[in-house]
């Protein structure tokens, strides 16, 4: 890394629909990545569903959004490569990894390989890894 | 706002030329979208290269529900269609007013997010 490369992380809080926060924060991370820095996603509480597996959204359903999950898929193109996810959040939803999309990017210095993009961690990881981020932006 | 005629059907375009509704698309709409390039550069014609371009990016599209920002696009098109396809002076050839954003508008995207 050189110049002025800081550490920004994304914290994600709240549920992928009936807000528009998520997928604000989903195309402010696309937009700055462009700018070469160090960029890195937390989902924390309700903000754990916004990776769920098998989103879906129909015309009809009343959410009066379009799913917009596939776009997360992208997130490895854009070198966005570190998604942290809050252990406690998932298991306070009775979720797991596995109900998660299986993100993946390919690594660069490492022949390409395909490596997963979500790491699930626990608070006091969490808590660290913001420790040490210049900038965080809470959506 | 302004619509172009399409096979006798009026057609949406939001104020920079964007379709407003991808489902409008149709290989003509791609065609007469070029055509209104054609004022600034008469020789301009959509060849097979650019609808290997055009044809990636809607793809792309139905796969991830966003249009790509340009260095997306390029890397990608490296890893599909090959290294001599996969660089900005090839694109840039094609598309001079910018692969993401020229190619998006013939395609029926929207703007590329990220694209100012």
């Amino acid at each position: 890394m050189e110049g002025d490369v800081k550490k920004f992380m994304y914290l994600n809080r709240k549920a992928p629909y009936g807000t528009v926060y998520a997928l604000e924060s989903l195309e402010v991370v696309l937009i700055g990545a462009a700018f070469d820095q160090d960029v890195s996603l937390a989902f924390v509480d309700d903000g754990v569903y916004q990776l769920a597996n098998n989103q879906t959204t129909t015309p009809n359903d009343g959410i009066g959004m379009k799913n917009f999950s596939p776009t997360y898929k992208a997130l490895g193109d854009y070198d966005v490569t570190k998604l942290y996810v809050d252990q406690e959040s998932l298991e306070a939803r009775g979720l797991s990894v596995d109900d998660l999309m299986p993100l993946t990017y390919e690594d660069e210095d490492d022949d390409w390989a395909e490596k997963p993009s979500i790491r699930v961690v626990s608070r006091e990881e969490l808590t660290n890894i913001m420790d040490e981020q210049d900038v965080v932006l809470s959506f | 706002m302004s619509t172009i005629e399409v096979g006798g059907k009026s057609v949406e375009l939001d104020e920079e030329g964007y379709l407003t509704n991808l489902a409008d698309w149709s290989e003509e709409v791609a065609g007469i979208l070029a055509d209104q390039d054609k004022a600034d550069n008469p020789d301009f014609e959509l060849t097979d290269n650019h609808w290997e371009v055009i044809n990636f990016l809607r793809e792309y599209y139905d796969e991830y529900q966003i249009a790509p920002a340009v260095r997306v696009l390029t890397k990608a098109i490296g890893k599909k269609l090959g290294k001599d396809k996969g660089n900005s002076k090839y694109l840039y050839e094609l598309f001079p007013y910018g692969p993401a954003k020229q190619a998006c508008r013939y395609a029926g995207l929207p703007k590329p997010t990220g694209c100012i």
